[in-house]
């Protein structure tokens, strides 16, 4: 009975180890900007956790996601840096910031989740432009979001009194910046992705895959559907508010720009490509649209200068020309995602 | 009193447009349940080509009536074939799939339209030119350009053909009955892969059509303009309810009329808080609102049992 366990200790232990090791190894090979994009890496794989609760566990169709992490952003933004002369603790606001997010969760669910399907779909995404237009335009008569401009000067999270922006010395080893904000990520994506397997495995988790299958069932069987629905919502909103600030923690900086629609595109597509509903899928999705994107955009310049002589196509539009292939591709050939749940699998193979 | 006249030519005008587009999204919807997320890339292509092909045939020194025709029917065969190609390659395999998937799809394809248009066109605006008839006349006040009337005259001419072809027509019976239930008019000899294929080509046709109006009216075109404009669209279907051509239709004019009127008068109704930069929230605002109160738009009824 104990051996299985104490393998699984010894599995998690490797792992832990990897994740600790990673930038260290990264930094040194392939230098900080890699690192950079790892932490990137991380806070997408938060939001397209926090997103799976919705659209993979619930199966609400959700399109203006990134407006959560708007929220969270914009909530940071406004609460630690000059613009209103605010710099409450990032410990402060990251509660708040799920805690807001959340709200807004509730206040786009309760009136739209009665519209099933595509309908919901289409009113998220319309929340999610109503937002961005907001954030653009807040500048007058007061100026609350600074507009296009954005927020800049955003106060670092820090630890313990030290800011993760700069530098830390330990053992005469130097950690940069980046990899401090690593660690950071790293442990509060564990943390959501335990948050996520729990959820999924209770009460309230196995409610939402009865209503993503069958609402009308769901409802039979005594599930408050609505109230299920709208938990789903203010949960996942509230991953995507923490998320959100940290993101603005992380680049100092904020503006309308990065939550544009493409964006809750990016999430979702990390959702549905790696498998909707299944954990490590998802994982899996938002590691591999964030990094190959980025070797992409580093590697496309240069090898079409070997190859052509010359740059012929410009890598960042090459890039998404790529991005969006691949998704037609994944979808028509894996239309279940790159790595499915056992019992969505076994779904459709009966058919 | 002519500054509401004003908006609400304006806003007939853009709406004659979004109904154009909204067509294309009610018909793939009505037939097959499945948003054309690609649709306003459609437009887009359509718009650019029409473009190109009338500056290629301006350097000839064809006449501008011909140029107009030719680019017009250009842009509609580029966008026919486009959307029979968008059909065959993203939607079809898929119509037994996760209901998301096509839904991914057709995101990935609006994603490559549009990066494709920057290869193509580059991320620049283009200025249209001046090929419709450039006067104006005021009618009760409002000023009213050519250009407007004939686009309005236009997107109203095209639909009362539609209406007719899918009314009074056998392939438009046919498709009738492809929306109705299609397994049970393929029993009855309908081929519904060929029409479901025609839906894709006479709403791109539109599309196309709607895109060379929009650059007549604005100016100008650029590779991103399909993006919002097919939003509206949708939202204008929506609106009139979806599935309905009649109701794409008359929600396209009345999305058009009240972005037009909201633009117009946002900033006196709110004492100069909100001004017109918010014009594209009420798109969304009138979608929500519709949505929570009658999601099945003002003129479906059954459609959204559907859903």
């Amino acid at each position: 009975m104990r051996q299985p366990k104490q393998r699984a200790l010894i599995g998690l232990a490797l792992i832990g180890l990897a994740l600790a090791i990673l930038p260290l190894v990264v930094g040194a090979a392939l230098g900080n900007t890699w690192v950079r994009v790892l932490d990137y890496a991380l806070l997408y794989i938060m939001l397209a956790l926090g997103l799976n609760i919705v659209v993979g566990f619930a199966g609400l169709l959700d399109l203006g996601y990134i407006a959560f992490y708007a929220v969270g952003a914009y909530l940071y933004a406004l609460l630690a840096s000059p613009h209103f002369g605010l710099h409450l603790p990032a410990w402060v606001i990251l509660p708040l910031g799920a805690l807001v997010a959340g709200v807004f969760g509730v206040l786009l669910g309760a009136p739209t989740l009665r519209l099933r399907g595509d309908y919901l779909a289409i009113v998220t995404l319309g929340f999610g432009e109503i937002i961005r237009i907001f954030l653009n335009n807040l500048n007058a008569p007061v100026n609350i979001t600074n507009g296009p401009q954005g927020i800049a000067r955003i106060d670092p999270i820090s630890i313990a009194g030290h800011p993760l922006s700069r530098p830390l010395e330990i053992f005469g080893y130097t950690l940069s910046g980046v990899t401090l904000y690593y660690y950071l990520f790293v442990v509060l994506a564990i943390g959501i992705i335990f948050v996520g397997i729990r959820l999924q495995d209770s009460r309230i988790g196995r409610a939402w895959v009865a209503i993503r299958e069958d609402e009308i069932a769901a409802k039979a069987c005594g599930i408050d559907t609505r109230n299920v629905k709208l938990l789903a919502f203010a949960m996942g909103a509230s991953f995507g508010g923490v998320a959100g600030g940290l993101f603005a923690g992380f680049q100092e900086f904020v503006s309308p720009e990065s939550f544009g629609l493409l964006e809750s595109i990016m999430v979702l597509c990390m959702v549905v490509l790696g498998g909707m509903g299944h954990i490590p899928g998802v994982i899996l999705g938002g590691l591999l649209l964030t990094l190959l994107p980025e070797a992409f955009r580093h590697g496309a310049g240069p090898v079409q200068q070997a190859l052509f002589g010359k740059v012929l196509l410009d890598p960042e539009s090459l890039r998404m020309l790529l991005f969006g292939v691949a998704l037609i591709l994944v979808m028509l050939y894996r239309p279940a995602g790159l790595w499915p749940e056992a019992r969505h699998r076994r779904e459709l193979a009966e058919k | 009193m002519d500054i509401f006249l004003q908006q609400v030519f304006n806003g007939l005008t853009l709406g004659s447009i979004y109904a154009l587009v909204a067509l294309g999204y009610t018909m793939v919807y009505g037939i097959l349940g499945l948003i054309n997320f690609a649709h306003g890339e459609v437009v887009m292509i359509g718009a650019l080509t029409a473009l190109a092909a009338a500056n290629a045939l301006l350097a000839l020194g064809l006449p501008v009536p011909l140029v107009l025709l030719l680019a017009l029917l250009a842009a509609a065969l580029v966008c026919m074939a486009l959307g029979f190609t968008i059909e065959r390659v993203a939607y079809r395999p898929l119509r037994n799939a996760p209901r998301l998937a096509p839904l991914i799809t057709a995101i990935g394809v609006s994603i490559v339209l549009q990066q494709l248009a920057m290869l193509i066109w580059g991320r620049r605006y283009h200025s249209v030119p001046q090929l419709l008839p450039s006067g104006s006349h005021t009618i009760f006040g409002a000023q009213v350009t050519e250009v407007q009337m004939i686009i309005m005259a236009t997107a109203a001419l095209t639909m009362l053909a539609l209406t007719q072809l899918v009314n009074r027509t056998r392939l438009g019976r046919a498709m009738r009955a492809t929306s109705e239930s299609p397994s049970i008019a393929a029993l009855m000899g309908v081929d519904a892969n060929r029409i479901i294929a025609l839906t894709f080509v006479i709403g791109s046709g539109l599309a196309a059509l709607a895109g060379v109006m929009v650059s007549a009216n604005y100016g100008i075109t650029h590779y991103h303009m399909g993006f919002l404009l097919g939003l509206k669209a949708f939202t204008a279907a929506v609106l009139g309810g979806i599935g309905n051509l009649a109701g794409a239709m008359v929600g396209g004019v009345l999305l058009g009329v009240i972005e037009a009127l909201g633009a117009g008068y946002i900033g006196d109704l709110t004492g100069g808080v909100f001004g017109s930069n918010y014009q594209d929230v009420f798109a969304f605002f009138v979608l929500i609102v519709v949505l929570i109160f009658r999601p099945s738009g003002l003129m479906g009824e059954k459609v959204s049992e559907r859903a």
